[in-house]
């Protein structure tokens, strides 16, 4: 049984509330790192975890709070990013519904760190329920002397909001969401500065995603060091993974980063395989903004090794061979599902959540999204396969965010690795438009008896 | 887009404006626009949409200009600026849902509701509209109703059905 940490009470019944989470532990960091630690020694035991940000960047989070600028007499604060909407992802809305108080948690702690005395949690609006769960714990989290003035006899202040996002993926970008916080349209930022010295109201500001800060509690408990220890290489502790399609059980799992992805997907602890009895063709590893790679690549590197849950790993021969582990939104294909119509759903994603501000993201997606619209719908010609890799080249890395990126590499990939299906296309218009569900030639074929067997 | 239209003077309640007050506590002195996007949710949920008259409302009660709550309303996909059902079933239509089944399902819902996607039905009850991912991709097809965003996992045709019934007995 894998080691877990942030989703180790989740069956308790009642761990919604103080009273439950505390009798299971909870609340232990806050006093250890209040009564015992100086905000620099938190920093410090965060920076030794090796914890890397959980919303998809993966950037070391103890890092990212040393860069915070502490100049005398001005405010800081922390946000924290609950904007989760990157399809395939929805591991953040479990976590606040099931254990509220472990963000809570993660949030006092992190805010003491970095000497915020006022937080944010900026959750998406559509998740209305979790903000209701949300706000009735931050009143019980009070009523304890968690939150308010001099927490716990320490002499530390904080108070602790949440805020309702208007529905726009692209809040979930941490210049955007700032932007949003202030009342504003969600328009990125340019960067720098960066957040860490000019951020909220000016202000420097840190914003994590929920997992990032509710991990903090586990470290803080255990040590970073102990942390460190699971995982594997640069990718250590454990990580929420969403996994959604066509899975025998999808859902949110926590693993321990490493874990062979052919395992995941296999075996009955996680996924327990392909639903229906059909063959994998296809995944996205990380959220619908990574590329998709086809089912060989998806379980076995170049090389032949396995590949696995890991940063490192995913990414494992770049863009060519290679993905990322993202926000850990795995969605599985299966072998009737047709890569086209999929990517021209998530294109119709991005062109609908584009901001607007950057001219190659405004027109590039809309664009991406009419010829995918008109080559799944059986009006393609084969030059628009070279159209669409040509805009998705002149949008990559020419905005002010990465929504651009995020639009340009699903469309990318799976031109890269599905180019006969695309083709497919253009040839069988007919087909296509009688919603066949082009080519399963891609998918592999693996009973779920041979994994049980390599294990 | 802002549809300009004439409209009834609107009121706010009491109680809206006691929650208006609390909402802009929540920030520095000063910074009181940020509390703009929970405002519009609070006032939706009490008016039903957002006519231009609500949004001037906002816009004097937060002392900043209207254009700023426009500009703001119009951004974001859960404002309505114009008139709606008093039920909005909001189906997610992102990839992920669309692999089990979410497509047929507004399919089905076309011809239960007997109106279009952003119609009204006559009786004024139902709007449906498709919406890009909910965060629920493991749960999928999935609907949400507002204000309170109630949420329908696993959903499929007679599940649905079977909502609106209950909804139209309210």
């Amino acid at each position: 049984m894998a080691r877990k940490l942030l989703l180790e009470h989740i069956n308790v019944p009642g761990i919604n509330t103080l009273d439950v989470y505390r009798q299971k532990g909870g609340y232990r960091a806050v006093e250890k790192a209040l009564k015992t630690l100086t905000p620099d020694e938190v920093v410090e035991e965060v920076k030794k975890s090796g914890l890397r940000g959980r919303g998809g960047a993966g950037f070391p989070t103890g890092m990212k709070w040393s860069f915070l600028a502490k100049p005398e007499g001005v405010a800081r604060y922390l946000v924290c990013n609950a904007d989760e909407s990157e399809p395939g992802t929805f591991k953040d809305r479990y976590l606040m519904t099931h254990i509220p108080h472990a963000l809570i948690e993660g949030m006092i702690v992190s805010s003491y760190a970095l000497g915020a005395k006022t937080s944010y949690i900026y959750v998406r609006g559509e998740m209305m329920p979790q903000i209701r769960i949300l706000e009735r714990a931050i009143a019980e989290a009070k009523a304890a002397g968690f939150l308010g003035k001099n927490i716990l006899g320490s002499g530390y202040d904080l108070e602790l909001y949440v805020q309702p996002g208007g529905g726009a993926y692209i809040c979930g970008e941490e210049t955007a969401l700032l932007e949003s916080l202030e009342g504003k349209r969600g328009n990125p930022r340019i960067k720098p500065p960066f957040p860490a010295i000019a951020g909220l109201y000016g202000c420097p500001t840190v914003v994590n995603n929920v997992e990032s800060i509710a991990a903090v509690v586990p470290i803080i408990n255990d040590g970073g060091d102990e942390y460190m220890k699971i995982g594997i290489g640069r990718s250590t502790g454990t990580k929420l993974i969403s996994a959604s399609g066509n899975l025998v059980r999808p859902g949110v799992y926590e693993i321990e980063l490493g874990l062979p992805v052919e395992e995941f997907i296999y075996s009955d602890e996680y996924c327990g395989g392909i639903a229906n009895g059909k063959r994998l063709k296809a995944t996205v590893a990380g959220g619908s903004s990574v590329p998709v790679l086809p089912a060989n690549l998806t379980l076995k590197l170049a090389n032949g090794e396995p590949r696995l849950m890991s940063y490192e790993s995913l990414s494992e021969g770049g863009f060519a061979t290679g993905t990322m582990l993202g926000s850990g939104g795995f969605i599985a294909f299966d072998e009737d599902q047709c890569i086209v119509r999929n990517t021209w759903n998530f294109s119709r994603f991005y062109h609908h959540e584009s901001c607007g501000q950057c001219s190659p993201c405004r027109e590039g997606t809309g664009w991406m999204e009419k010829v995918l619209h008109r080559l799944e719908h059986g009006h393609g010609k084969m030059s628009d396969i070279d159209l669409l890799v040509d805009v998705s080249k002149k949008i990559e890395g020419n905005t002010i965010c990465p929504l651009g990126d995020a639009a340009a590499w699903p469309v990318a990939s799976a031109i890269r690795h599905f180019r006969d299906e695309f083709e497919w296309h253009v040839k069988e218009p007919v087909k296509s438009l009688q919603g066949n569900y082009g080519i399963a030639d891609y998918a592999v074929p693996i009973a779920k008896a041979e994994v049980k067997q390599e294990n | 887009m802002l549809k300009v239209e004439e409209q009834q003077p609107v009121e706010f309640s009491s109680a809206l404006i006691a929650k208006c007050d609390e909402i802009s506590n929540r920030y520095p002195e000063g910074k009181q626009k940020s509390a703009l996007l929970p405002i519009l949710h609070e006032v939706q949920a009490e008016l039903g949409w957002l006519s231009s008259n609500a949004m001037d409302k906002v816009a004097a009660y937060l002392k900043i200009e209207p254009i700023e709550v426009y500009e703001v309303a119009s951004f974001y996909s859960m404002y309505f600026l114009q008139p709606k059902g008093k039920y909005v079933l909001e189906v997610c239509r992102t990839g992920p849902c669309c692999l089990v089944g979410a497509e047929k399902l507004m399919e089905h819902m076309e011809k239960s509701l007997g109106v279009k996607e952003g119609e009204v039905t006559a009786d004024g009850l139902f709007s449906w509209r498709g919406v890009e991912c909910l965060a629920a991709c493991g749960y999928g097809p999935v609907l949400q109703i507002g204000p309170e965003y109630t949420f329908y996992e696993n959903l499929d045709n007679q599940k649905v059905d079977t909502l609106i019934e209950e909804l139209r007995k309210k």
